[in-house]
């Protein structure tokens, strides 16, 4: 193969900053599937808005300082909408079967689509990194740009960030707990429904900061919510259902199939990852690590 | 078998059947296109709630073999050139020996892993055909599919596909009352004692997922007659979470509900399309209305109404 190693090691670090984005919005899939056990398909959508949120925010506040505003505040308009819409509806279906809590949350990925449809019409928007990202690094040799270097710091950030939270905070051990045992948590005397609706939102605050970190990378368009979603659903399931660091091993699959299939077979490369995720599924059915199932 | 059907309904069903029949050329050609679109979207919502209210298994990628049907379908005439007949029986066989595939992992697993299963291995189909340019024309699809002349007028493809629909019908009824449609309902209500009482669940399960499959195959097939063209989106997730809405539109539990639900739904995508782009987001709110208020589907909200309690065919799972 005439591959050089240079191409290998750089395709090799753009598919781990991906792994990392992905990583972040499946960790918020993660944490939501694992607290209420419902797979919310409008995680793909309010990833959507964190993008287009953070497109608006950087048309108001331009430069630099507008991009980092973007990343604190399209991630906390993604919480917004995602309270509002558990508060006025969502938390009334906890009592009923499991399909329906999934359909409804197809019902407010619809919505929420043709909501950003109206909110910012149907064309291709972009977002440019700050300046501070222009041009690229080389680490070995091979060489990525800054933007997606910084993504890899981003990602590990967060990683441990999330495992302070769920860990050593009392809020991220009360969730955990509901994870496990709902009816317990209840019985000590918790409102198991706020910790449902804070799990929700978080989750969904971590689609939003994905997008919004996502951004500045593709073009933001309607239709990006189920590209991710659909991803986003893999990788959990590979990675064990509900389990965070799952998510991050299923993000890492997930990423680097995806950018090595780009090296080896440019026209099938989408197909790569999906390989990877079957196989997984046929000698690992319960997913890499363990489900909190 | 048809024992079960009361004269009343015998007589409805033969009333609604010669209006079916006499409408064509009554109807502007619109009108007939659409009441098409419904027999085909009502044949593909039917064959999914064989696996998913009769079979209780979340079949969540149905689209797939739909698309598959209508892949093999077109491909066969427009590549090969083979005879339509030939086509016509090959491609829903060829979808069904797909259902096999992957029924044949997916059976292994339960509820959300089946799912999920599911979701990749019929995203692996999906990728397989958006990128293959070379044999399906990648995201550009097929178009222009020949036809034998007689089924390019809308009312004689009407009166082809209805023809189908009626029989691929009446022979999911039958099986539906057969022993194995008794059987797979009673694996949906309870596995583990059918397991117990010596009831091959996995290999019910999977002749199930075949059957149906076969017919979305037969639904794939006639949605080329009417179309004559397919595209990727037909193997995409998004249409089979719409499927799946039609059959709780409709009810799981009823063995008529999906095609109230698709005739719902098709109606109401092309009639509220005239006026708003914003069709999805109305089919959300819908939706929504459903889940709180019709959680068990039109047709089952009718059936608890005013039927006798013996039409109730099951009790929904209260999970």
């Amino acid at each position: 193969m005439a591959f050089d190693l240079s191409a290998i090691g750089s395709q090799f670090l753009v598919g781990l900053s991906r792994s990392m984005i992905l990583f972040i919005v499946t960790a918020g899939l993660s944490f939501v599937l694992g607290v209420l056990r419902v797979p919310n398909i409008a995680h793909g959508s309010l990833y959507m808005i964190g993008a287009f949120s953070a497109f608006s925010i950087t048309k108001l506040v331009p430069g630099a300082e507008g991009f980092w505003l973007a990343l604190v505040l399209a991630p906390l308009v993604v919480a917004a909408v995602s309270f509002i819409a558990e508060r006025a509806l969502f938390c009334h279906l906890y009592q009923r079967e499991h399909l329906m809590l999934l359909l409804f949350t197809f019902a407010l990925s619809l919505i929420l689509g043709d909501l950003v449809k109206i909110t910012w019409g149907a064309e291709y928007k972009s977002i440019m990194a700050p300046k501070l990202f222009d041009g690229s690094v080389s680490i070995f040799g091979a060489s990525i740009p800054k933007y997606n270097f910084f993504l890899l710091l981003i990602g590990p950030l967060v990683a441990v960030g999330l495992w302070l939270f769920t860990s050593k905070t009392k809020l991220g051990k009360i969730a955990r707990a509901a994870a496990v045992d709902r009816e317990m948590v209840g019985a000590v005397g918790i409102n198991v429904s706020w910790v449902f609706a804070f799990a929700f939102v978080f989750g969904c605050f971590m689609a939003g900061l994905g997008g919004a970190l996502m951004a500045p990378t593709i073009s933001i368009t309607l239709g990006m919510d189920h590209n991710l979603i659909i991803e986003g659903f893999l990788i959990v399931t590979i990675g064990g259902l509900g389990n965070m660091w799952g998510a991050l091993v299923g993000s890492l699959i997930f990423g680097l199939t995806q950018a090595f299939g780009v090296l080896f077979w440019p026209q099938f490369a989408i197909v790569f990852p999906y390989t990877a995720v079957v196989i997984v599924l046929l000698l690992r059915p319960r997913g890499i690590l363990k489900s909190v199932w | 078998m048809l024992k079960s059907l009361s004269l009343k309904s015998v007589l409805f069903f033969a009333v609604l059947l010669v209006l079916l029949l006499i409408l064509p050329p009554v109807l502007p050609r619109f009108y007939t296109y659409i009441l098409t679109l419904i027999f085909v979207t009502a044949l593909l919502a039917m064959s999914l709630n064989m696996v998913v209210g009769h079979g209780g298994m979340f079949q969540f990628h149905h689209g797939v073999f739909y698309g598959v049907g209508a892949y093999a379908f077109a491909l066969l005439l427009f590549k090969a050139h083979m005879p339509l007949w030939f086509g016509f029986m090959a491609a829903p066989v060829i979808a069904a020996f797909a259902g096999f595939l992957i029924g044949w992992f997916c059976v292994r697993l339960t509820s959300l892993y089946f799912a999920m299963l599911q979701i990749s291995l019929g995203s692996l189909l999906w990728a397989i055909v958006f990128r293959w340019y070379a044999l399906t024309n990648g995201d550009d699809g097929i178009h222009g599919v020949p036809l034998p002349s007689f089924l390019s007028s809308v009312s004689n493809a009407y009166y082809f596909i209805l023809f189908f629909f009626v029989l691929c019908l009446v022979v999911m009824y039958l099986i539906h009352r057969s022993p194995f449609g008794m059987t797979l309902q009673a694996i949906r209500d309870n596995p583990a004692r059918c397991s117990a009482v010596g009831i091959n669940v996995r290999r019910h399960q999977l002749m199930a997922i075949v059957i149906a499959t076969f017919f979305a195959g037969v639904a794939g097939v006639l949605f080329v007659v009417l179309e004559k063209s397919v595209f990727p989106d037909l193997l995409f997730w998004v249409l089979s979470l719409e499927i799946f809405i039609m059959c709780l539109l409709g009810g799981w539990f009823t063995f008529a509900g999906p095609i109230l639900g698709a005739a719902i739904t098709v109606a109401l995508r092309t009639f509220v399309g005239i006026y708003t782009e914003y069709w999805t987001l109305i089919l959300g709110v819908l939706l929504i209305l459903l889940i709180f208020f019709l959680p068990e589907g039109v047709m089952g909200f009718l059936v608890q109404k005013f039927g006798k309690a013996r039409h109730r065919e099951g009790a929904p799972a209260r999970g």
